[in-house]
Formats: structure tokens, sequence, C-alpha cells
């Protein structure tokens, strides 16, 4: 226990200043500022992995480590897509699962917010569209901002979930 | 037949006389598995083809004590009634998943009983589960949606109270037709897909899909390009593992430890990203060798990264052989017996963690870990605690491997040059990536083009295993021997 303590003490505090939105990110806009201002002090997010390689996975859980540190930021990862505000959704989306993928978006209480992730995600990547492979997240359910990358690093994960947070200017 | 009279009737493939072919009929083809299989051979992978490659057949490539060999049984008529080939179930059990994936992609049926789809799902999505029956027992549907950060699967118990009396495991939600976009590349660019078939296996699979296309080329691979694959492949192989322990350590309630591997695990790969220009290596290995040089500063403080994180994970697992709740959790949990590891095939990681101890780097010493010299890691018990020992020691073997490299990198030039192989021509790759060998068997058509790409992940031995590793246990300790396993989907489910 001593060790343990200890530890974190020595370790202290390690967390980075998060990004700022980038606006390219954003695909639409459809909630108004006010519900934007009350979620994005204390974000539910549920991740769906729709047919991703899992390289995306890697950078969404480096999110929760200590230097991206989402919870400090009121972001946090619920269980259910009932309990869940925004949904961060990897892809292709496989054939396989679209079904699951309407169901979480359908259980997803409105407002909700869906921020498409990867390369692949975005545009369907290398997999490309065709076959099993049903390609972007937005062919299947509508997406408000998107974050390219083959996988996106987690500091533009982040931009991209604020991004999908905030309003555009002028607004 | 004995082992030896089976290889010596397969003639080398290509320029790799490590691997032996052979064609054989129905009659063979059984016969083989079974000499193979009673000399203590291994089934490495079994795939086919249809007509679209050429002509249907399909594959088994086996591990022995006198190398490999790759068995190839073709059919003349198109898949129907005549293609029932002999299935293998009984010898090796898990390849009766990958016969259902060969019948659901390509139309030939083997003689085993399971027939259920596996890789291409019902269009009603229905499944047929195996029903335990019986007083007060009952069925919890997960999946295919999980509830954290992982890939999507379906997972059926029957239990009792809390007892786990039968897991089955339904995957192939991610099933997105790898195989046949492989067939939209070049032999070149084929290299960036085989990276993504298994993202967290990135540097595995493009390393193997190179082999499986240099070594019948036969281009010599720049020594500096082959020993900054081997730290890539290392480096891949610290990072999965530090994610692993500090999510094992928070599935058994101690957060503590996950909050200190991922910030150790987020300092490696920002060496890395420092070293090799990106934090995970899914284009650093390329045919030919690798993507870039590395730049001598950046070399240098990765070696420093790689002896910090050497250093802090003796100081975790310290903390971690103390902790009384993580030892309660850990020991016992999941037990996969050594002789039940053996009759189940099982490899790898999880397999060395269960007294198999293979490692295709030490076992088969390509280069460069014949100068490199792996050390074998391994334990017995095969429990959750015996797969938390197994990380915790490959992290230190793989951090003196890395240390070792960048200390040693010759000198010389870090890609060259792969001219087109030959139509027609078949090549296999293996490397022994963080969870296990990886196999890649790649054909080629003309004009540079793909033939035919199978990729095969470990996965498809160790998940069978995992539904016999949870039997007995109590449905909450699931989450953590599932983790400990730590198997793949989208490089299972292709
Ligand atoms: S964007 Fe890249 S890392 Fe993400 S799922 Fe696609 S191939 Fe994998």
């Amino acid at each position: 226990m001593l060790k343990t303590l200890r530890r974190i003490h020595r370790i202290g505090l390690v967390t980075e200043a998060a990004p700022c939105e980038d606006q390219a990110m954003r695909v639409r806009e459809v909630l108004g500022r006010r519900i934007l201002q009350i979620m994005g002090r204390a974000l539910c997010v549920r991740m769906v992995d729709a047919g991703s390689c899992n390289g995306c996975e890697l950078e969404i859980n480096a999110l929760s480590n200590p230097i991206y540190n989402i919870e400090g930021l009121g972001v946090r990862f619920v269980a259910s897509p009932r309990h869940a505000d925004l949904l961060l959704v990897t892809g292709p989306v496989s054939i396989h699962m679209r079904d699951a993928l309407l169901r979480v978006f359908e259980a997803t209480p409105d407002p909700k917010l869906v921020v498409a992730v990867g390369d692949c995600g975005c545009n369907g990547g290398i997999f490309g569209v065709g076959g099993a492979s049903l390609g972007p997240v937005s062919n299947v359910i509508p997406v408000d901002a998107a974050v390219a990358g083959c996988p996106p690093t987690p500091t533009r994960l982040l931009a991209g979930i604020l991004t999908a947070l905030s309003p555009s200017e002028g607004r | 037949m004995n082992l030896k009279t089976w290889i010596g009737a397969a003639a080398p493939l290509a320029a790799d006389p490590g691997i032996r072919r052979i064609v054989v009929g129905g009659e063979d083809w059984r016969r083989i598995a079974e000499d193979l299989a009673a000399a203590g051979g291994r089934l490495l992978a079994l795939w086919g083809q249809d007509a679209g490659a050429g002509y249907p057949a399909v594959f088994a490539a086996y591990a022995t004590a006198a190398g490999l060999l790759l068995a190839e049984l073709p059919f003349e008529a198109p898949p129907g009634d005549a293609s029932i080939y002999p299935g293998l179930q009984d010898l090796f059990p898990f390849a009766s998943r990958m016969q259902r994936a060969v019948y659901d992609l390509y139309g030939l049926r083997s003689t085993d009983a399971d027939t259920r789809p596996w890789l291409r799902h019902a269009p009603d999505g229905g499944y047929e589960f195996v029903r335990v029956e019986g007083d007060g027992v009952h069925e919890i549907p997960v999946g295919p949606v999980h509830a954290g950060i992982i890939e999507p699967g379906h997972f059926r118990f029957s239990v009792v109270g809390e007892k786990v009396l039968r897991l089955e495991e339904r995957l192939g939600f991610t099933h997105k037709g790898i195989e046949r976009r492989f067939l939209d590349f070049d032999v070149e660019q084929g290299c960036r897909l085989a990276a993504r078939v298994c993202g967290d296996s990135a540097v595995a699979y493009s390393w193997a899909y190179c082999r499986a296309l240099e070594d019948r080329v036969g281009v010599e691979i720049p020594r500096r390009a082959n020993w900054l694959r081997a730290l890539a492949l290392e480096l891949e192989r610290i990072a999965n593992h530090l994610g692993d322990l500090g999510a094992l350590g928070n599935d058994a309630g101690f957060a503590f430890g996950l909050t200190q591997f991922s910030r150790l695990k987020e300092g490696l790969l920002r060496a890395t990203e420092a070293a090799f220009g990106r934090r995970y290596l899914l284009d650093t290995i390329a045919p030919g060798g690798v993507c870039g040089d590395l730049p001598a500063a950046a070399g240098a403080a990765l070696e420093r990264e790689l002896a910090y994180v050497a250093a802090e994970t003796v100081a975790l697992r310290d903390i971690y052989d103390e902790h009384a709740g993580l030892r309660d959790r850990f020991v016992g949990a999941g037990a996969v017996a050594p002789e039940l590891a053996a009759r189940l095939g099982l490899t790898g990681l999880a397999g060395r963690a269960s007294g198999q101890a293979y490692d295709l780097r030490t076992d088969l010493r390509d280069a460069p870990y014949d100068e490199l010299r792996a050390a074998k890691c391994g334990a017995e018990t095969g429990d959750v605690a015996a797969r938390v020992t197994l990380r915790f020691d490959e992290v230190a073997e793989s951090c003196r491997l890395g240390r070792r490299i960048l200390g040693d990198l010759p000198a010389g030039g870090v890609r060259t040059n792969v001219p087109p192989p030959a139509a027609d021509s078949l090549g296999i790759g293996i490397i022994e990536g963080w969870r296990g060998p990886v196999l890649v068997a790649l054909a080629a058509a003309a004009g540079g083009r793909i033939r035919r790409c199978h990729p095969h992940d470990p996965s498809w031995q160790n998940w069978p295993a995992l539904e016999h590793a949870v039997i007995d246990n109590i449905v909450p300790d699931f989450p953590l021997i599932n983790k400990s396993f730590n198997l793949a989907y989208s490089g299972h489910d292709l």
C-alpha cells in the first residue's frame, strides 16, 4: 500500500491541456446552443465498434489515460446507449453490424450527437464500400462530426468530440 | 507414413526451403493430419479458395519438428457435392470454425458435423446455439455491442446461479470481406491492407505479408531494415502488453494499475512516434524493408524510454504481486491446464502461459532473431495469473531486445527494390506477433496483382479455448478472463 501511495505522490499530475475544437471536422449541426451548453458540462459517450480493425479503439482507449484525462473534461464513457449523449462510432460498418448500430442509435435518447472515427468511419478507408463493407458510418446513421486518421490521434479525437459539442461560430 | 516421409515427399516452396508443399487427394489430406498430429505437429492455419483463384482448393499449414509443411487439396469440379473434403476436427478441434469459414467464403464443405454458418451470418441474423437443459439453468446473451471500448462479438452463457456451465461464442460481426478486398490491390499496396486486418498487430501482419512476398522473389532485405522490423515488432508487443496489464488490474478493481500502465504506454507511443513518425506502426513495414530510417536522436531517446518502461514495470510488478485483492482475482481464474491446452492447440502468449512452449522467434530463429536471441517466456498454471506473469516477463524481454537492437543497429540502407513475383507463385510468411503466430499466404497473379491472400490470426486457435477456460468460473469473472486472453475479432472475422 505504501509503495502504491508513494508512487501516486511521486508521479503527480500528468494531464495535458485539451485541444481546441476544429470546425473542419463538423459534418452538420442540428442542436441549439443551449442544449450543447448543457451537454458540454457532463457528456456521456457510448463507443460503438461497427467493424473497425481495432486500431481506432486503441487510440480511443488512450483518451482515458491520465495524460488526455477525458474524464477531467466532464466526458465519461458509459456502458449503455440509453445513458449516452454522444455515440463515437468506428467503421467501416460491416454488413453484420448494421442492425446493431441502428439499434444502438435508436436506443440513444434525443438530443444526441454522432462522431464518426477514423478514415474507415469517415469514408470507408482502405476497406472501401462494397462486398461485406457498407463503408462510412454516415451510410447508416447521421453523423455530426468526423475525425479522419488511421487511426486518429487522441488529440484529434478529443478535438472531434469538442467540435461536435460546440456551436459553430455565429450561431 | 511418418513425419519424415511426408516432409520428404513434399517439395520446397520457391526460395524458402524452410516451407515444404505437398499436393494431395482427400485420403492423404486426412492421413497427413493424423500422422502429424501423432508426431506432435500443430495445425497453424486452414484456408480455402475458389475457382476465382485458379482452381478450388483447401490448404493446411502445419508446424512440425522437421519444419513447416503445407498440404494442398485441389478440386477439379466447381464447388458442389464433389468438393467435400475430410474434416480435421477430431484431430485439431479448432479446425472446425476454419472449415465453416471456408464453406462460408468459398463453398467447400468438410465432412465434420457442425455446418452452421460462421463468418457469413444468416440473412435474418439467426443462429442455433447449443442449449443446456436442466434445473435452474438460464441463458445470458451478451453483445455484439459490448459495454467497454472493445470489438463486437456475441457471447451466450448458460449459467446456474453465478456459475458458468457453458459459454458459446458467436463471431463474424466485423467480417468486412478482407480476402476479397485484397484482390483490388497489387502486391505492393496489399501490405497496407495486411496491416489493417488487425490493427493491434499491424507490424506482425505487415511483416508476415512481406515475408510471403519477399522470400520467393529472392530479395535480400538489408540487415538494418530487418533489425528495424524486429524493433517495430517488439514495440508492438510491449505497447499491447502494457495496455493489457493496466486493463487487467482495472478489471480486478485496481484502477491504479490502469492509470500507471496507460501512462507508461502513452510515453512509449510518443517515443515511437518520434522514432518512426507514428504512434502505431501501421505503415512502417513495406515490401523490401521499412518505410523510413530512424533519426539517430530519436533512437537514443527510444532506448532511454525502453529502459524507463522496463524499470517502471518491475516496480509495478512488485505492487501487483503484493496486492492481495489482485492475487485473489488472478490466481486460479480461467485456468487451462497444459494437457487441455495441448489438446485444444492453444497457441501464442496464452499457450505459453499453459505450458505450450512455442515461440517462432526462438523456434525458427529467422533473421534477425538468429542474432538477437530472444529468450522464451513460459508458465504452467494457465490461469489469469499465468497470463499476467507472461506479459510481465515478455515486457522485460522485449525491452531488452529493443535496447539491444537500438544499441547495435547495423549501418546501411533500409529498403530494397522488390521485383513483382511470378504469376501463380505462392508464398507463406509467419511472424510471432504479440498474441501468437500470424500467418499470411499470398498467391500472385500476372502483372504484380494479388490472386489470393489469406491472413490467419492465432485467435482462431484460442477463441475455442476461452470457452473451456470460463467453465465453472463465475459470470463476473468473465471480463477479466476474456481480457487475459485479449483475442482478436477483426483479425479473426476477416
Ligand atoms: S481508420 Fe485505420 S485504424 Fe481505424 S479502423 Fe480503419 S484501418 Fe483501422
